[in-house]
């Protein structure tokens, strides 16, 4: 850790310093000030893709923020009131009507909820742009990795609360996909459940998962992922390490400038336009035509009817195709067991991708042809499976998310050879300002 | 440590036997909790078989009871029903229902006691969306233009014929689940259970 490299703070003599000093030297107050803010210096070419990750980690404190009010007063429990309707969707209708401001909170964290994954998939797609997966960075995009994996599992659990229909018969889609693990595949979905069928047991194991389970493991993760790129320091969009051209009497990196006040400055302006686009949506469209909170989930959850269409929010859709294009036998194993380990692998090979790519650049601006190729066509097959996993499946459809499936994993697959033939243009001494 | 020091391997050993000891009550404790995560003796002892009243069912109709939590069916085949099943004999994945979906007594090409009476889980063996009749044939419903009349998952898009089996090259593995039942009189059906001899 950085902390040995800093002197102790001194006290100029007023109280202020006093405590200033007293604090310092019982905690590494200014070793980890500078070591993470006004001493961590970020290559000065940043431009509009480095917004994200500060928009991440403002998403991830909106939500615990919301998720705690919205705990003072939702319910999780599937029993049905005297009026019918269960207790856990009645709690969520009485936030929506009867707690001051309910409404808001709530659409705060459902909005969020969406917004997150859009923060996150730009952010992920930044790393895929500018190569910051590549070595010595391998690390930090596994720990961003798992982060992307607790998200998916607590958008999952928190999409269960409401006990919706949309909520019932997606986590019982989802939960059984677990079945089709052969031998211990039904007890294990058993197990999950915690009941033979989606019930009270699930819902309140799902709570638990959602709000304090996962968000513990989230919150590790992400100082992880911080102290990690801290370690390695950034990476800019010339993929060019700026550490190698140190000013030899600081020591400090030429294209580097410290983080505060530089970015954080910065990043206010991301802020700003970031809750703008989001007030919008939050105060206009929460609902988003259906994107963000589908119509069926207004419906109290039906174990004996499934809705007509099911299908799971806009951020798992790509996913959901690449399970739902698996139709055929093969190998004596079920469709359905091909589907799923293929929806897991079309998540896991992102893993993989520091060894993937083989290219001697790690930006797209001094990639070749083929790379820039190869990653518009992998944008554009997974837009195109997160739409069709929107749709109910047809045979044309599927035929396109057949063809599709197979771009996503191509580009994964012929990543080694692909990279080492394309033709690259040499990277530049310093870092550039277009 | 260097390598050349001397290692007190007596001491090493008993570092390696406290390490596995601690280590065997570490997973030992997560047993409580993992088991805590199983169905709970109320939510085992909540399968109680279910009697449904078939008197008033009209040929060509279904409906469903709740057992387990789970939709079951019962629809009464009219003679044209029956004999679509012959007709997509070819087309069903598993027509003679050899993968073990039903009890023996429902392993037949009806896959059913009663030649008439259908009863089956409505759950799909694919993902456990409930799927929907569509009971009209031909083009009507919406699927194909020799369409006999089935069932349609609506999730993925599965086809199942007027017994329940999955048609081939959906995405649903197997046929629909017939439950343990038997006919305590003519119209009626308890579902849970097996007839005792």
């Amino acid at each position: 850790m950085a902390s040995t490299n800093f002197e102790k703070f001194k006290s100029d003599g007023s109280l202020m310093g006093n405590v200033m000093e007293w604090v310092d030297a019982r905690f590494p107050l200014t070793a980890n000030w500078k070591a993470h803010l006004s001493e961590y210096y970020a290559p000065k070419n940043f431009n509009f893709w480095y917004f994200f990750g500060s928009l991440a980690l403002l998403v991830l404190v909106m939500q615990i923020v919301t998720g705690i009010f919205l705990v003072m007063h939702y319910k999780p429990d599937a029993s049905l009131n005297a009026n019918g309707v269960p207790v856990a969707f009645a709690s969520v209708e009485y936030i929506m009507r009867d707690v001051s401001f309910g409404w808001l909170i709530r659409y705060m964290h459902s909005t969020g909820a969406s917004a997150f994954f859009v923060v996150v998939y730009l952010h992920m797609f930044r790393a895929m742009l500018y190569g910051s997966y590549r070595q010595p960075r391998e690390l930090l995009w596994i720990f961003g990795m798992f982060i992307y994996l607790c998200l998916m599992a607590e958008a999952f659990a928190g999409y269960l609360l409401p006990w919706g229909q949309m909520s019932y018969w997606g986590a019982q889609v989802i939960l059984s996909l677990f079945s089709a693990i052969p031998l211990i595949g039904n007890d294990l979905a058993t197990w999950i459940r915690g009941d033979y069928v989606i019930g009270d047991a699930t819902l309140g194991r799902m709570f638990a998962f959602h709000v304090i389970a996962i968000p513990l493991v989230l919150v590790g993760l992400v100082a992880a992922h911080i102290l990690a790129l801290h370690e390695v320091g950034s990476n800019n969009p010339d993929g060019i390490e700026i550490k190698k051209n140190k000013d030899p009497k600081t020591g400090i990196p030429l294209d580097g400038i410290p983080f505060h006040p530089y970015y954080t400055v910065k990043d206010i302006v991301g802020v700003v336009v970031f809750l703008m686009f989001f007030s919008i949506i939050m105060f206009f469209a929460p609902e988003l035509g259906g994107y963000f909170l589908e119509y069926n989930n207004f419906i109290p959850a039906d174990p004996l009817q499934t809705p007509p269409h099911i299908a799971p929010v806009w951020y798992f859709t790509p996913f959901y195709s690449i399970l739902r294009a698996h139709t055929v036998n093969f190998f004596w194993v079920d469709a359905k067991l091909w589907g799923v380990i293929f929806m897991f692998l079309g998540v896991l090979v992102l893993f993989f991708l520091p060894w993937l790519d083989r290219s001697p650049v790690k930006s797209i601006r001094y990639k070749g042809p083929i790379y820039k190729a190869a990653l518009a066509i992998f944008v554009v097959s997974f837009l195109i499976l997160g739409y069709l996993g929107m749709l109910a499946p047809t045979e044309g459809r599927t035929i396109v998310a057949q063809i599709c499936t197979i771009l996503y994993f191509l580009f994964f697959f012929l990543m080694p050879w692909y990279t080492r033939i394309d033709k690259c243009k040499p990277e530049p001494e310093r870092v550039t300002s277009k | 440590m260097s390598r050349d020091e001397k290692v007190d391997c007596s001491r090493r050993n008993l570092v390696f036997a406290t390490a596995a000891v601690g280590g065997v009550a570490t997973v030992a404790t997560a047993v409580p909790f993992v088991a805590s995560m199983l169905p709970s003796e109320r939510a085992k002892a909540a399968g109680a078989p279910v009697e449904a009243d078939i008197g008033k069912l009209a040929p060509g109709e279904m409906m469903r009871v709740e057992w387990r939590g789970k939709p079951v069916w019962i629809i009464h085949r009219t003679r044209e029903m029956i004999e679509s099943l012959k007709k997509v004999n070819e087309k069903v994945a598993d027509p003679e229902s050899k993968r073990p979906n039903q009890p023996a007594y429902a392993k037949n090409e009806p896959r059913s006691i009663k030649l008439e009476y259908l009863v089956v889980v409505g759950i799909c063996s694919h993902l456990g969306c409930s799927p929907t009749d569509k009971f009209k044939t031909g083009a009507d419903s919406g699927i194909d233009a020799d369409w006999p009349g089935g069932f349609l998952c609506p999730c993925h898009g599965s086809t199942f014929d007027l017994a329940g089996r999955v048609y081939k090259n959906k995405p649903a593995p197997d046929n629909l689940e017939v439950p343990p039942h038997y006919y305590i009189s003519d119209t009626r059906i308890l579902i849970g259970e097996d007839k005792k001899a």
